[in-house]
């Protein structure tokens, strides 16, 4: 049983890493959180179950479909959302932020037109491969999403820290202006991040499909508000912060129900997150840049 | 002669017709006339955008279906006003004020959640409106005044028989409830679950809950699944119930599940498939019963709509019915005529069944258990 709940746990902590991590990648070059994020993800969990059912497309066309939809959806939203008030007279530093909560609320919305309100099964039979071990049933999706979140970790940490692309994005964070009067392309490094971001999302968005068997166009709502959760947990911007606050939360969750009353999972996992806010303002890997 | 009398017929026919209409135009503003067809304006608070969009989507398909055959007919004119609630009290409130103060309406069909109702039933009570609820199945909403009517079975009256059954057949001795504990209506479940479960003598072994719009039940499922229940009592809507059961199921739990009237829709076998199979829920709708009407109904609805009518549907399409009738036998669209009405309702034949209402304007009918066999509702016995 111990093993079983450590296993959903697990599960439950690299999906809600793996969308933390496009929040944080966002908020360490911006400066700013991503609300429609939640959104973008629940739009790549339907391209996933468009894909999938009604083309009956092998998985891996779903994989690709999702990223460049959401890539482009990313590609959107910095495009129109975020990069007219950038440097602008007079417009608030909120105002990115009530840009992205109006972005989630217009994809919520058409995704209730586009798919209908109700819950959207993932067929595909990657999903029904299992083991069993004793009387433990373990699935290949859990393994995959562990495996996909510790890979994109790996990966994203050795981007930021040892490629240019990568240096120039520190860069950006660090200080706009400076950076771009260095000859960093300010404006395609954070397009690129963005679109990086979305595209996360969007990869998150299928994992989830695939290992709960349920998509419906509020999932994003929930999903975002863990996300930003998580990276102030783990520390605004840090990659190893939002994984291993993923970790947390999810492990916290599954074993709220296990040792305590599961009316309490969401309120918990939050109490954790102040306890440890009150001991540690800056989150656990916490600080000013992302590496 | 054949040709004489058919032609004469014809006549008949044409002129009956002319003359039909021409008291339909006479009698739009004097409604009540003899001979002269009632009009009346219903305005409809149902949740059409949010989280039951679904419900309402069915709702409002099931009203548009009943009205144009209603308005076919003749003997009864209705002009629907559709207000959104999204499912939220304050919204379905503003909704029905609207309609009761400026659309000045004869009478309102919803709302969806019996969450809305416990705020609306009051107004509309209170303004002298008759409101007939065709989802509100929590305890206590005919209750709230001689104006408020439900033609859905409440969850006291279906999850019992439903339970009694499944007791029966599997000889079930230990229980595991899970519920929904973010909503009246599946609280209210779970209420009449926890209350039948302790009549019968069961073991509760654990009682787990979940919040709207979760999509992990795993935590909660292998806790149930360590404990080796005979039978589960899941209070919970379709859209999670269905994704409970499909993880359920694939993680080895194999015991039938009970549940509410919300769990009661074809969406469950469409969403799990397979993992659906065993799930026992009394309905007062029946898609697959072979009456006459009922197929119609459900042959209209599929054509318009691209699937099987739910009990959502289902029970608005009769609720506009039993009205339309208080609205004919009343002879007028006056509000407290056609309360009067409404409540004399007796041995109404509708899609759902025998339907009568009794004095507190609650439903007198015998639900219909069913099961979920090879991915088909099927009678369970």
């Amino acid at each position: 049983m111990l093993i079983e709940q450590l296993i959903n746990g697990l599960t439950l902590g690299s999906i809600y890493a793996i969308v933390a991590l496009g929040f944080t990648l966002v908020f360490g070059v911006l400066g700013i959180i991503n609300m429609a994020h939640g959104e973008i993800f629940m739009f790549g969990a339907f391209i996933g179950v468009m894909i999938t059912s009604t083309l009956n497309a092998p998985l891996w066309v779903a994989f690709l479909g999702a990223i460049i939809i959401t890539a482009i959806m990313g590609y959107l939203l910095e495009r129109f959302a975020l990069r007219p008030l950038r440097h602008k007279q007079g417009v608030s530093h909120l105002a990115p932020l009530i840009s992205t909560i109006g972005v989630s609320i217009l994809l919520e919305n058409l995704s209730h037109h586009l798919f209908g309100a109700g819950n959207h099964p993932f067929r595909t039979s990657f999903a029904e491969i299992s083991f069993q071990i004793g009387s433990i049933t373990i699935y290949l999706v859990q393994i995959v999403i562990f495996v996909i979140s510790i890979v994109l970790m790996l990966v994203l940490t050795f981007w930021l820290g040892k490629t240019r692309a990568g240096k120039a994005l520190r860069a950006t964070a660090e200080n706009l202006e400076t950076a771009s009067l260095l000859g960093v392309d300010t404006k395609k490094t954070i397009l690129m991040t963005v679109i990086i971001a979305s595209a996360m999302g969007g990869i998150a968005g299928i994992l989830v499909g695939m290992a709960f068997n349920s998509v419906t166009p509020q999932m994003g709502l929930s999903m975002g508000l863990k996300g930003l959760a998580i990276i102030i947990l783990g520390g605004m911007g840090s990659v190893r912060g939002a994984m291993l606050g993923g970790l947390i939360l999810g492990l916290a969750e599954t074993f709220i129900v296990v040792y305590g009353d599961s009316g309490y999972r969401d309120a918990i996992a939050f109490l954790a997150i102040i306890i440890i806010l009150l001991i540690r303002p800056q989150g656990l890997f916490g600080q000013k840049i992302s590496t | 002669m054949r040709q004489v009398l058919k032609k004469f017929v014809g006549v008949a026919a044409v002129s009956s017709m002319l003359l039909l209409s021409a008291c339909g135009n006479s009698g739009d503003q004097t409604s009540g006339s003899e001979g002269g067809k009632v009009e009346a304006d219903i305005g409809v608070v149902s949740f059409l955008t949010g989280s039951g969009a679904a419900y309402g989507e069915a709702i409002q398909g099931g009203l548009k279906l009943a009205q144009e055959e209603i308005n076919a007919k003749g003997d009864v004119k209705i002009n629907l006003i559709f207000e959104d609630s999204a499912g939220k009290q304050d919204q379905a409130l503003t909704a029905a004020q609207k309609l009761i103060n400026s659309d000045n309406v004869t009478a309102i069909i919803g709302p969806t959640l019996s969450t809305e109702m416990n705020v609306v039933g009051p107004e509309a009570d209170l303004s002298g409106v008759p409101i007939i609820g065709t989802s509100t199945t929590a305890e206590g909403i005919p209750q709230i005044g001689d104006y408020v009517f439900r033609n859905s079975i409440p969850e006291a009256l279906a999850i019992p028989a439903s339970m009694q059954k499944a007791v029966d057949k599997y000889d079930v001795k230990k229980v595991a409830i899970l519920y929904g504990n973010d909503d009246v209506f599946t609280k209210s479940g779970y209420d009449t679950m926890k209350k039948t479960a302790e009549e019968m003598g069961l073991e509760v072994l654990t009682t787990e809950t979940f919040q709207k719009g979760q999509s992990d039940y795993n935590a909660q499922l292998t806790k149930i699944k360590n404990l080796n229940p005979d039978l589960i009592l899941a209070s919970a809507l379709y859209n999670e119930g269905a994704v409970i059961m499909d993880q359920a199921r694939k993680m080895g739990i194999d015991v039938p599940f009970v549940g509410g009237n919300g769990f009661n829709s074809p969406e469950v076998i469409n969403i799990a498939g397979k993992s659906s199979n065993g799930l026992i829920v009394a309905t007062p709708w029946y898609s697959e019963k072979e009456d006459e009407k009922v197929q119609e109904f459900v042959t209209k609805f599929e054509e318009e709509h691209g699937h099987v009518p739910d009990q959502f549907a289902a029970q608005a399409y009769d609720a506009l019915y039993i009205l339309a009738d208080a609205l004919k036998n009343a002879g007028s669209s006056d509000r407290d005529a056609v309360k009067d009405a409404l409540a004399k309702t007796k041995d109404f034949e509708g899609i759902l069944g025998n339907f009568s209402f009794d004095e507190e304007g609650d439903v007198l009918m015998d639900p219909t258990v069913l099961v979920i066999e090879e991915e088909k509702f099927v009678e369970f016995k």
